[in-house]
């Protein structure tokens, strides 16, 4: 058999299998259920489902049946603050943004009641991403206000799903708030944690700016050029920190429920200091382990679980990270119990670090020592060596270019405090705390006595300081630093260290 | 009391008695916000016959009169398939709107179907979209502000509060044509608002020969800043002829003869 008969063959044999296969198919089909996630009608009294505002969540439905749920949801404009002193009239499921949150079984069967205020101006309806049917229910709740809508919708997929309002303009509306998740639980139930939270991104567009104050309305073209003011965690800065933040403890299983209503921005979910023990990313049934960022796509959730093992406040942010400290994407998740320090130890040590003294960096210091001793330095070894000195102690304060920190630091560029050699001397020696005037600016703050240095490493620094940024010259000597030292009681300046 | 109520009512039905007032538009060439032509995406200017539109909304004093006048429009005898469970529903008493409902404030809380018998027992009718769109295009001192965005402003501020418990009396700032109240006060039932294109989900609205217009986020509306215009039509789609809210009410036209 050569290869092309051999080929030909595999075709025929593959063409014999799937006439088989197509054979099969409706028999197999008439087998299975009708529907995945169809248990059959709803069983026992009709249910009212618990919503919850967030970041609450209703218990697990602890059912092994399919019932008849009935959701009421009432859609109510109203304003709400969005940030300290700043107010915005918000459109809302169930009165908060994000909407109230809705648990239901797969398989369930759910009496779905859109309720529309009748103080509120606009016609609102729903889309529930866990809905199989046209509009995810958009085009069965369109409702006036003061008005109702019915639809009911077998919940025939499990995960956590995304609702939002479809009314035109539909950007609009889901930039007001309109949004919220609908959890279908897996028919066995998901796995018992200690603490579940509903935790929902949005972004909103303010005529003002970022934190203006007063009442912000609604800016269309910031939505159509996706240039959010705020980007929120349940609607408000600060809905979830301060006394608001969420909590758990210690050794406990935390599960969050993290939706994305957008309307234009994709979520980058980030807890800093945790890590995801389990993502169940885009909200689908797959598990991704040690997640540190999940992306959560706008109209799109997650479910994410880790266990709390170190006390302290875990910030959770969206990870496009000025979103976080510029627009307000913000929250804390505040652990409390026993710290573990073989997990996590706190800080051991607070010291200096002086990178700049390391290895090569003082070749120029060995340099100017060397000299010294043969009697050959010059006023170049001098400013060689300072700098390098200057570097490690003074520019922590004084800036590597001698401009000091207005207000804080004065400079020691072109600066009319230097005085003679004596003066100089003692100020590094003995420090200066109190009140000066440099350049005609005053200056209120404390050096400390810098006496760990050696008469050498003194001159030198002080040295590069009168030939650098413009001073006037000049050069320190070591005899210099010795005459002021003999005067200066050693333990005076230690004392003040 | 009964005589103050009496008195009242007495002063509703003179309100009545005079004549309302009507403007007269010239009508003219217009351009919709509503795609008039076969296609979609361009503008198609239509031509408006001139008419007259009432200056302000009937109020609720006017809609006293009619109901007493007109007793099968009264709250409670109405026909459910004319007027749902709310026709009315703030009323005192079927005639009388009482202290909730001052008389001088626009009627809400009524259907298209008494709207438009209103209009009928005024020698009247309910205004077309297009009329409608042509009186509220104007600012107080141009005939189509529309490209103006404190035109735009102005009709979004009122979007964004929620319905007052007790509304305003009629008779806020004239337009160019002297016609008040088109903005800021209520929505208004116009006489085709079932021929408004937005389906209940706005966004599938895919098949252009169907329905000629997509509300998704104003796509194929015609100037993408005309989304507060395209509130109005949402929310008037969103109406059944029996339906009522509570900052829904109404204003007449009359057809002019065009001049002679």
């Amino acid at each position: 058999m050569n290869a092309r008969t051999r080929i030909a063959g595999l075709f025929r044999a593959t063409q014999a299998l799937a006439l088989a296969a197509a054979l099969c198919a409706p028999l197999l089909s008439l087998a299975a259920p009708k529907a995945t996630g169809d248990f059959g009608p709803p069983k026992g009294a009709p249910i009212k489902a618990v919503l919850t505002s967030p970041p609450h969540v209703p218990p697990p439905t602890n059912r092994n049946y399919p019932a008849k749920v009935i959701v009421d949801l009432e859609v109510v404009e109203k304003t709400m603050q969005i940030s300290e002193g700043v107010n915005y009239t918000f459109w809302t499921f169930g009165g908060s943004v994000p909407g109230s949150f809705i648990r239901v079984r797969q398989g369930d069967t759910v009496e779905f009641h859109l309720k529309n205020h009748p103080s509120s101006k606009m016609p609102h309806n729903i889309d529930l991403h866990g809905v199989t049917g046209p509009g995810g229910g958009a085009t069965s709740s369109f409702t006036a206000p003061g008005h109702e809508s019915q639809f009911t919708f077998k919940a025939l997929n499990e995960g956590i799903y995304v609702y939002h309002c479809a009314t035109a303009p539909v950007g609009m509306h889901v930039a007001n708030g309109m949004y919220g998740l609908i959890l279908v639980e897996p028919p066995q139930g998901l796995p018992k944690v200690d603490r579940e939270f509903y935790v929902m991104q949005g972004d909103f567009y303010t005529q003002g700016k970022y934190r203006e104050k007063g009442h912000q309305s609604f800016d269309m073209e910031k939505a159509i050029d996706e240039k959010p003011t705020y980007v929120l965690f349940n609607g408000a800065e600060g809905a979830l920190t301060g006394d608001k933040a969420i909590t758990a403890k210690v050794g406990e299983t935390v599960r969050l429920y993290i939706g994305n209503g957008g309307p234009n921005l994709v979520s980058s979910f980030h807890v800093i200091g945790a890590i995801f023990d389990q993502v169940r990313f885009e909200g689908g049934s797959n598990v991704q382990r040690n997640v540190q960022t999940t992306l959560i796509p706008a109209g799109g959730a997650a479910i994410a679980t880790f266990k709390a093992q170190v006390p302290g406040s875990y910030v959770m942010v969206d990870h496009s990270i000025f979103r976080a400290f510029n627009k307000g994407a913000l929250a804390i998740l505040k652990i409390e119990g026993k710290e573990d320090k073989r997990i996590y130890s706190g800080k051991e040590l607070d010291a200096v670090y002086l990178g700049d003294r390391a290895g090569p960096n003082l070749a120029a210091v060995t340099t100017a020592t060397t000299n010294a001793a043969a009697g050959t330095l010059t006023v170049q070894d001098q400013i060689k060596a300072g700098q390098a000195l200057f570097a490690g102690t003074c520019s922590v304060c004084h800036q590597a270019n001698g401009e000091g920190l207005a207000n804080v630091f004065p400079p020691l560029a072109k600066s009319d405090f230097l005085g003679d050699a004596k003066r100089l001397v003692s100020v590094v020696l003995n420090g200066l705390s109190g009140k000066v005037t440099v350049n005609g600016k005053d200056y209120n703050s404390v050096m400390p006595p810098m006496n760990q240095l050696n008469d050498d490493e003194v001159a030198n620094i002080l040295t590069y300081v009168l030939n650098s940024w413009g001073n006037p010259g000049g050069a320190i000597s070591t005899d210099d630093v010795k005459k002021v030292r003999a005067g200066v009681p050693a333990a005076k300046g230690q004392a003040e260290h | 009391m009964k005589r103050l109520v009496a008195v009242i009512a007495l002063a509703a039905v003179c309100a009545a008695g005079h004549a309302a007032e009507y403007a007269k538009l010239p009508g003219g060439r217009f351009e919709s916000v509503l795609p008039q032509g076969a296609v979609p995406t361009a503008s198609t200017p239509v031509d408006i016959a001139p008419f007259a539109m009432r200056v302000t909304p009937v109020t609720a004093g006017e809609y006293a009169a009619f109901v007493a006048a007109q007793p099968q429009w009264q709250r409670g005898r109405a026909a459910r398939v004319m007027a749902d469970a709310r026709y009315l529903a703030k009323w005192a008493t079927p005639l009388l709107p009482g202290a909730a409902v001052p008389a001088s404030s626009p009627v809400t809380d009524v259907s298209w179907f008494a709207a438009s018998a209103f209009c009928e027992a005024e020698g009247a009718r309910l205004p077309t979209w297009l009329e409608w769109e042509f009186a509220a295009a104007a600012d107080a001192t141009r005939t189509d502000a529309r490209r103006d965005p404190a035109w735009r402003r102005q009709i979004l501020s009122w979007y964004e509060q929620p319905t007052a418990a007790m509304l305003p009396a009629v008779g806020g700032a004239p337009n160019a044509y002297g016609v008040r109240d088109l903005h800021g006060a209520i929505w208004e039932w116009v006489d085709d608002f079932n021929a408004l294109f937005i389906a209940g989900d706005s966004r599938t609205q895919g098949d252009p020969d169907k329905l000629k217009f997509c509300g998704a986020g104003a796509l194929n509306i015609i100037d993408r800043d005309s989304y507060a215009v395209l509130m109005r039509i949402a929310l008037l789609s969103s109406l059944n002829g029996a339906d009522t809210t509570g900052s829904l009410g109404f204003r007449c036209v009359r057809d002019l003869e065009r001049t002679p």
